[in-house]
């Protein structure tokens, strides 16, 4: 509790801070392209709608071979990194079993022989193979169109991984001994890339994997709004659905592939 | 006077270990470390919060989760954030180690505690 006295001196911090935030979130980078402060706004407290749709642009061009910054930013972020290998697994097993939020692909067109390097996560389908094999309806799309997982309600089946064609989820087969605040994880559930479900809800405005990608290869934003970064390079670019013969409208889509 | 100088000083050092390991191991949650223990009473009264946290947090993960709604004041980050206690050494300690304040009362009413099996037994920071 603060005392009386203190008030006046708090309140005229507090004000100064409030100011030099309001100031810190529109500076200006360049002309047209504005900064918001992350840290500024207060967690959400009405629930999310479907005004907004979040979604990903990947331009493959820019994406570095052998570069996993992403990567390594999404287990940090998520705390992927504090997982240990389960005692007695061999590296091989561990390096194939163990759960990522993103994996790095490589494609090569046969014909010409061009490599391509890309991210792969979960894709945020509007109409998500994984909701539709799941069960208990632990897989959900939220109304702001970010698949995720409710681990209070999943029994680990599995069907969800048999079902993605991204191959983007992951299981917890041990327990977890040192966990992370922002992303409870424990043995027998499922998880996928939630587009740092963490950072929409307490009001930030991009992806751990955007933040750590210093080509710029990473766009996130409302794909509902045409005047986002994200919907602005949509318009400009040819991009594409990785299969999008499923019809599963994904809303990570890619430049170059 | 120098002799006896040094020997105080050797008796001051063995019997600050001693006092140090008498009360409080490293790793043992001290008394009055957790926020908690500074308040009057938590976000309820705590008769109805003894009888009711869980139908309070049982509701709130299901609006986090789904709704995405985060500002409230039933979060089980919010719990584990004020009364996780810190030992001699000031490091948390885990709120479902043995006597501390989850661990302490559930053992005691024989209600197992599935929470920490995949949520953060002390404040990450992140």
């Amino acid at each position: 509790m603060s005392q009386p006295t203190e008030q006046p001196t708090d309140k005229r911090r507090r004000e100064f801070l409030a100011g030099a935030g309001g100031v810190a979130a529109a500076t200006v980078v360049a002309p047209g392209v504005f900064l918001q402060a992350v840290a500024n706004a207060a967690p959400r407290d009405t629930a999310v709608t479907d005004d907004v749709r979040y979604g990903m642009l990947i331009d493959t061009t820019k994406c570095a071979d052998g570069c996993s910054d992403c990567v390594s930013a999404c287990d940090k972020e998520n705390g992927l990194d504090l997982l240990v290998k389960p005692e007695g697994a061999s590296d091989e097993l561990w390096e194939m079993q163990r759960p990522r939020w993103i994996r790095t692909v490589k494609l090569r067109n046969n014909l010409t022989g061009r490599v391509t390097s890309l991210p792969m996560m979960c894709q945020h389908c509007e109409n998500p193979p994984c909701v539709d094999v799941c069960p208990t309806g632990a897989s959900f799309r939220r109304a702001d169109g970010i698949v995720m997982v409710d681990r209070h309600t999943c029994i680990g089946c599995r069907y969800c991984m048999m079902a993605c064609p991204y191959n983007a989820r992951s299981f917890i087969h041990e327990n977890v001994e040192s966990k992370s605040t922002v992303a409870p994880r424990g043995k027998g559930c499922v998880e996928s890339c939630n587009l740092c479900v963490q950072r929409r809800d307490n009001g930030g405005t991009t992806t751990a994997c955007q933040d750590a990608c210093e080509q710029g290869a990473i766009v996130f934003g409302d794909l509902k709004d045409p005047n986002s970064a994200v919907s602005q390079a949509m318009a400009q670019y040819p991009t594409v659905e990785i299969r999008a013969d499923l019809r599963l409208n994904t809303g990570v889509r890619y430049t170059d592939v | 006077m120098k002799v006896n100088f040094g020997f105080s000083v050797l008796l001051a050092v063995c019997l600050g270990l001693l006092a140090g390991l008498g009360a409080v191991h490293a790793g043992e949650g001290v008394e009055g470390t957790a926020r908690a223990d500074g308040l009057d009473t938590c976000v309820a009264p705590t008769a109805y919060m003894r009888r009711n946290h869980f139908e309070l947090i049982k509701h709130q993960r299901d609006i986090t989760v789904h709704e995405g709604i985060r500002k409230t004041d039933y979060s089980l980050a919010g719990c584990v954030d004020c009364h996780v206690r810190k030992d001699a050494r000031g490091n948390h300690v885990a709120v479902n180690t043995q006597g501390e304040f989850c661990a302490g009362c559930h053992e005691y009413a024989g209600a197992s505690l599935d929470c920490f099996t995949c949520h953060a037994t002390k404040p990450t920071g992140n």
